[in-house]
């Protein structure tokens, strides 16, 4: 295997006393669909956290694409090619569908203040490349009958959705999704599967996916890492997590494994 | 639609320039009340740059605003004769002195800026009113700015088409930022800092480019207003001055600049306009106190607006949001 697009090495997380991620280290190659999952209060939204930059690791260290990472700013992070989603929703409350997705092209815009208000040609070629750019991403994602509303009117299974379409306009390598079926009816979660598989091979992404539902991260994911209290407790195929005893005494106690 | 931004710019110059070719046949009385709604629209316009769109909620404006005053005055009053007494001598001498006092007030934009990033809400909100002071405060002990004693002297170089073309200036500016993808920055900023920087926006640069822009804009409308009255002083430029500038942004709605341009001329007007209705002949005796007393009606009203539409005028759902 060539080198990992992401690695983490012995990445910990002291919030004083508290250990929240501890010496954790795995890999994610390009093009892979990796499960994160654990028990409440595992540790996995803290590390993406620390992958995307809005924390800076206690200990250990963080590499993209061969650089590490540590101590950027998320958006730094961002514009190297490393775009999340949010567990409770973050979309941008007052603004419409399209403008949530234009704004996540902002880091990708070629001209700067002066062009936003000479509004030249060069303004004008831009803004229509950026809006064919959305309003293709909407289509595909079938979202266009909604492209001009707020989008805190949509319904939320779309604002999940909408999420990660705004998180592909900053045209990611890696796609970072937190908790994308929480609060989905299983119809849902299984569009929601269907979305994630087809995003991946569409734009040929790796994606690293929290998920409570194991309905969903056993069904798409090709390799599934276990938390519990911080630290991984197993690697493996979702087979081999299945039967792991560590990971059924981490989900249902001691006496069950 | 881009080319129908720069198309409204220049109608509204166009526009100025012609009216002020009347500008002579205007009762004085209104003449003054017409150039004060003008400035007032820039200081808004501005104002609602950084409390309106960018959510960075600013009780600073008028210390940005005696900056320019105080730059463009002290420009005009130590240079204003090496380009001579001809038309365009002074007209050129007034742009740069206009220009100087954007400029400085600006810089201090900069300096208000920094702090921005790692306050919010109230606590920025105390660092700019203090910063407001910090301004006066200075300018209050700077003996060659006059001190206490205030500054005069400038030419009355200011004029409808200055006022008017430079406000549809700010307008154009603001408006043309907020819609573009550049701009939006300053609104994801706003939403959600933190969803902002996950999608890529340096939301340090957007907080300051807010800061630096409203100032530059109060700045020149404080040059404006220098080279209008002729006469300044530390006092015109106090908290209460700030407070007016942002009570326009509220009751016009944040975050949308049709509001804030309407609610500059309704309170530039409202005080005068009591003012003559405590002198018609048909009020009633008893309520001509009332009307006298204008600052209690003009609160009473904001207090009922405040009650009855919390957003503003023509407030978007900008503003019930930024609670959360």
């Amino acid at each position: 295997m060539s080198a990992p697009l992401l690695h983490l090495e012995n990445a910990t997380m002291q919030f004083g006393g508290l250990k929240c991620v501890s010496d954790l280290s795995f890999a994610v190659g390009t093009g892979e669909l990796i499960g994160l999952i654990g028990p409440n209060g595992a540790g996995k939204t803290t590390v993406f956290n620390l992958i995307t930059g809005v924390y800076r690791p206690t200990l250990g260290n963080i590499t993209f694409a061969g650089k590490s990472v540590v101590g950027h700013r998320p958006y730094r992070i961002t514009s190297r090619g490393i775009a999340r989603t949010f567990q409770n929703i973050r979309l941008f409350g007052s603004l419409s569908v399209f403008e949530n997705v234009r704004t996540a092209c902002n880091m990708h815009l070629r001209h700067g203040i002066s062009h936003a208000l000479m509004r030249g040609p060069k303004f004008a070629a831009e803004n229509r490349e950026t809006e064919c750019f959305v309003d293709e991403l909407l289509t595909i994602f079938g979202l266009t009958a909604a492209r001009d509303e707020p989008c805190r009117n949509l319904p939320y299974g779309d604002q999940r959705r909408l999420e990660i379409v705004r998180a592909l306009a900053t045209r990611p390598k890696l796609l970072l999704l937190d908790e994308p079926a929480a609060g989905m009816n299983p119809t849902e979660k299984n569009e929601l599967m269907k979305l994630i598989r087809f995003t991946q091979e569409k734009f040929g992404l790796a994606v690293l996916l929290v998920e409570h539902d194991m309905k969903v991260v056993m069904g798409i994911c090709q390799r599934i890492i276990v938390l519990d209290y911080g630290r991984k407790i197993a690697e493996g195929t979702p087979a081999q997590i299945r039967s792991d005893p560590k990971v059924i005494a981490a989900y249902l106690g001691k006496e069950a494994a | 639609m881009i080319e129908r931004t720069k198309i409204l710019l220049l109608v509204a110059v166009l526009a100025s320039a012609a009216i002020s070719l009347f500008a002579g046949q205007i009762n004085p009385y209104y003449y003054d009340i017409l150039i004060s709604i003008g400035i007032n629209i820039i200081l808004a316009t501005s104002l609602n740059l950084v409390n309106g769109y960018t959510g960075q909620f600013s009780l600073g404006h008028a210390g940005f605003m005696a900056a320019g005053a105080y730059g463009s005055a002290w420009l005009s009053l130590a240079f204003g004769y090496v380009l001579g007494t001809s038309a365009a001598g002074t007209t050129t001498m007034f742009v740069l002195a206009l220009t100087t006092g954007g400029l400085i007030a600006a810089l201090a934009g900069l300096a208000v800026g920094i702090p921005s990033l790692r306050l919010r809400g109230d606590y920025l909100a105390i660092v700019t009113l203090g910063f407001n002071e910090i301004i006066k405060g200075v300018i209050q002990n700077a003996e060659p700015l006059g001190a206490q004693r205030g500054l005069g002297g400038m030419g009355q170089h200011t004029n409808f088409f200055w006022t008017f073309a430079l406000a549809a200036l700010t307008v154009y500016v603001v408006l043309n930022l907020v819609h573009s993808t550049y701009g939006s920055g300053f609104l994801a900023v706003r939403d959600d800092e933190i969803a902002a920087e996950a999608m890529g926006i340096n939301t340090t640069k957007y907080k300051v480019l807010a800061f630096v822009i409203g100032a530059f804009f109060a700045g020149v409308a404080g040059g404006l207003y220098a080279h209008f009255k002729q006469f300044i002083h530390p006092e015109g430029f106090n908290f209460l001055r700030s407070v007016d500038i942002v009570v326009m942004v509220i009751l016009g709605g944040m975050g949308s600049t049709a509001g804030v341009i309407l609610a500059a001329i309704l309170l530039t007007i409202l005080p005068e306009g009591l003012r003559a209705l405590a002198h018609q002949p048909w009020l009633p005796d008893s309520l001509r106190p009332i009307a006298e007393n204008r600052m209690i009606l003009y609160s009473l009203l904001l207090i009922i607006l405040m009650i009855t539409r919390p957003q503003g005028l023509f407030g978007g759902p900008g503003l019930k949001r930024r609670k959360a």
